[in-house]
């Protein structure tokens, strides 16, 4: 056995020390009093926790780990039991979640809004301030046979459909405009499963429409000829809500930290800390927690 | 004596390589093994070492040469007395990628020699065949000779009752194959028992004191080594065989 | 090609800046996969070797199951150890989703497959050419395999390194049970992935490139220190004078 040590030797120590190496940080990481909190690819792609997170941990010296995915999949991660904190915008199904008995109480927090983007050539004349009028040409303007004089094509629209909060914003302007998707889907309309940046990035080539968070879009680089064009529908503006997981479901959450998380985002402190957070000079998220 | 076999047996799939071998290696033994291609030479000298078992009739031990020998490689023995000891030659020695000190300890510690006596095994081994200058070199850097008797080194460290030699010379040059025929020739007379296998009539001559000629399979004679070559009634597999051989000598 | 010339621009930026952030993320990608294939390999070899010599009814069946776990799909590999390790699992007990050691274990369960089947193959070639030699110096057959392991060590070596590719070049394990958390699970692929979602195509590129330099340095270094072996060992004529 010892040849074979000694044959293996130099390899071996190598790995070891790795291991070592590896065991090591990952202990280090341990020491630190942290939370999970589950929330949505909208909301850290805005970049808002970069600047939130570490005022509260300067504030309380608990980290916040954020696992983002869509609000549906943060949902689900709630109610398994592997997130002690949700900061999600999709008000009906949070209010679900509560009456499930996932969490005790869902307290708001912020507002941002949604912007309805697509090329800057505007080739179905969506440009305004009505959302649901928007959606109604689109949906229209994708039935009427393709115009070859001008050369516009049925425009396409970008749709997330990966159960998200903007995904069920979406679904509610379509149903505001009085478009049934299950009955007949506009010509052009394309359900990618996907984030919002890559939603943007494939109406980006493509020339298609695409509803966007302010946020998202703001940070978004890959533009091509994409602009905003109809935004300051009050209808557009989406509430965030913050909700700790219940204990009583799953023991092993940790109340304490996750309740201080909640209470300090609804205080004057976490509220003006989402204030301050600017991208290009532009406020994106507006504080509105219940006094 | 050492090992012997009573109506043994082998078969690969359906075809039985050997047919109802009876034979005895005893201690002094000069063996040389002959037949032509596929009768059998390899398994019989496989089968002899314990690397087959026989599907019928049976391979007996004897006494090895005592304590401090260390494991042999044979199957079953009789209660409180030590197996012979088995070391083994082939046409194209396998030898590790390490050094050749290395492949000798590595041998040595198979072979469960007391890790204090490696050491002197080791030199001793390596000033029987001539190696010494070599030690560190890596064992696949050697010469097609040096290799061989890198492997006659390995063999001779571990103290064998019994020595089984595939074609050791098949693959080797004139000088290398004399150096090497010396060196068993040595062993031989260092008291090791030889059970080789071979094409080289010559060899047989120069070497052995004993021949078994096996044709498909059967051991069709056993016979001395003057009787071999000179008996006019053999067998007429084996007269066909000699006849057919000896120019190439 | 806008988009490739801006990347390989930033990519240098961002190795000369020495952005602490940069490699806090590519060492713990090198960490999570480096242990990965160290665990990989203490399994992965085993069990190859124990395969090359085993004979028992279903053999071959085990080795056809050992091929087709080649072509796991990394997500679905993190989607299993996710379920295994959420707290509504059976394993939620040890808290361990959403950290390192998670992903570690998701990359393990990636690349053992890759090594056994790898190093059975290995194993079995070298036992054709040396099992009876080694048997016959007392050798037992798991053992031959151990030794025949430690003979092939170089090809070896190119197991271990192909499996460390597929562990830090894969997204799906490590995103799904890391979770991409900032500063504590995020790794060079997930931060790629999450750079291409927000349109940051440029650095998404960069952040590529800067994985395969580093890994390029990783077997620079190897494959100097085996050129020294071998030279050392004088088994190769070099220009010198005669």
């Amino acid at each position: 056995m010892d040849l074979i040590c000694r044959t293996l030797g130099p390899a071996g120590l190598g790995l070891a020390l790795l291991l070592t190496a590896a065991l090591g940080s990952a202990q280090a990481q341990t020491a630190t009093p942290s939370i999970v909190m589950a929330s949505t690819t909208s909301t850290e792609q805005s970049g808002l926790f970069g600047h939130l997170l570490p005022a509260f941990k300067a504030a309380s010296g608990t980290d916040v780990r954020v696992v983002a995915l869509g609000t549906g999949q943060a949902l689900d991660m709630g109610r398994r039991g592997d997130a002690d904190i949700l900061f999600v915008h999709d008000q009906p199904a949070e209010q679900k979640f509560v009456a499930e008995g996932f969490s005790l109480k869902r307290l708001p927090v912020m507002v941002n809004d949604f912007v309805l983007i697509g090329p800057a050539a505007d080739p179905a004349k969506l440009r305004g301030k009505d959302i649901a009028a928007a959606l109604r040409k689109l949906a229209s303007a994708g039935s009427t046979p393709a115009s070859t004089s001008t050369g516009a094509a049925s425009a396409g629209f970008v749709s997330r459909g990966d159960k998200s909060g903007t995904h069920a914003a979406e679904l509610r302007y379509w149903q505001l405009a009085g478009i049934d998707l299950a009955a007949a889907k506009p010509a052009g309309y394309k359900a990618c499963g996907c984030g919002m940046g890559p939603a943007l990035n494939i109406a980006a080539s493509t020339g298609a429409y695409v509803l966007a968070d302010r946020g998202t879009w703001l940070n978004f680089k890959n533009r091509a000829d994409l602009a905003v064009l109809v935004e300051g529908d009050a209808r557009l503006f989406n509430q965030y809500g913050v909700m700790v997981v219940n204990p009583a479901k799953h023991p092993h959450v940790k109340v304490a930290l996750a309740q201080a998380f909640a209470d300090w985002v609804v205080a004057p402190a976490g509220q003006a800390a989402i204030a301050g957070y600017k991208i290009g000079g532009e406020q994106v998220f507006f504080p509105n927690a219940v006094r | 004596m050492l090992i012997g076999l009573h109506q043994a047996s082998v078969r690969f799939g359906a075809q039985l390589a050997l047919r109802d071998i009876s034979l005895q290696v005893r201690r002094g033994d000069r063996i040389a093994l002959v037949g032509a291609n596929g009768s059998g030479k390899t398994t019989l000298l496989r089968l002899l070492n314990g690397l087959l078992a026989p599907c019928g009739g049976q391979r007996l031990l004897g006494a090895g040469a005592g304590a401090g020998a260390g494991a042999g490689s044979g199957q079953g023995s009789a209660a409180g007395v030590s197996r012979p000891v088995t070391a083994m030659v082939f046409q194209r020695p396998f030898l590790l990628q390490f050094s050749v000190r290395r492949n000798l300890q590595i041998a040595l510690w198979l072979a469960g020699v007391p890790a204090a006596d490696r050491p002197l095994r080791l030199d001793q081994a390596l000033a029987r065949v001539g190696l010494q200058a070599l030690v560190d070199r890596p064992a696949r850097a050697l010469s097609g000779g040096q290799q061989q008797r890198l492997a006659l080194a390995r063999a001779w460290a571990v103290r064998p009752d019994i020595l089984f030699l595939d074609e050791p010379t098949a693959s080797l040059d004139p000088s290398a194959k004399r150096e090497v025929e010396t060196l068993i020739d040595e062993f031989g007379h260092d008291g090791m028992a030889l059970v080789m296998s071979t094409h080289n009539l010559g060899q047989v001559k120069r070497l052995a004191d004993r021949v078994l000629y096996l044709d498909a399979g059967r051991l069709a004679a056993d016979l001395g080594v003057d009787d071999f070559f000179n008996r006019t009634d053999l067998p007429p597999e084996v007269a066909q065989f000699l006849k057919g051989e000896l120019p190439w000598t | 090609m806008n988009a490739f010339s801006q990347s390989f621009s930033l990519a240098l930026q961002l190795i000369t800046q020495a952005d602490t952030t940069l490699w806090q993320i590519v060492g713990l990608s090198l960490q999570v996969s480096a242990t990965a294939c160290a665990v990989g390999a203490g399994l992965g070899l085993l069990l190859g070797a124990w395969l090359a010599v085993a004979r028992f009814p279903g053999h071959a069946a085990v080795v056809g199951l050992l091929n087709t776990l080649l072509a796991l799909p990394s997500v679905v590999v993190g989607l299993v150890v996710y379920l295994l390790l959420s707290r509504s699992g059976p394993l939620g007990a040890w808290g361990i989703l959403f950290t390192p050691t998670a992903m570690v274990i998701a990359q393990s369960i990636l690349v053992v497959p890759l090594i056994a089947a790898l190093s059975r193959q290995l194993v079995a070639d070298a036992l054709r050419e040396g099992g009876d030699e080694l048997a016959a110096m007392g050798a037992g057959r798991l053992l031959s395999a151990v030794l025949l392991l430690a003979h092939e060590r170089r090809a070896v070596l190119t197991v271990l390194l192909t499996a460390f590719g597929r562990a830090v070049a894969e997204v799906g394990a490590v995103m799904v049970v890391g979770g991409n958390i900032d500063g504590v699970t995020r790794v060079m692929t997930t931060a790629i992935a999450l750079e291409t979602s927000k349109g940051d195509l440029p650095l998404a590129l960069a952040l590529g490139g800067v994985l395969l330099g580093v890994v390029a340095l990783i077997n620079l270094a190897l494959g100097l220190t085996q050129r020294r072996a071998i030279a050392g060992a004088g088994l190769q004529a070099g220009p010198t004078k005669c």
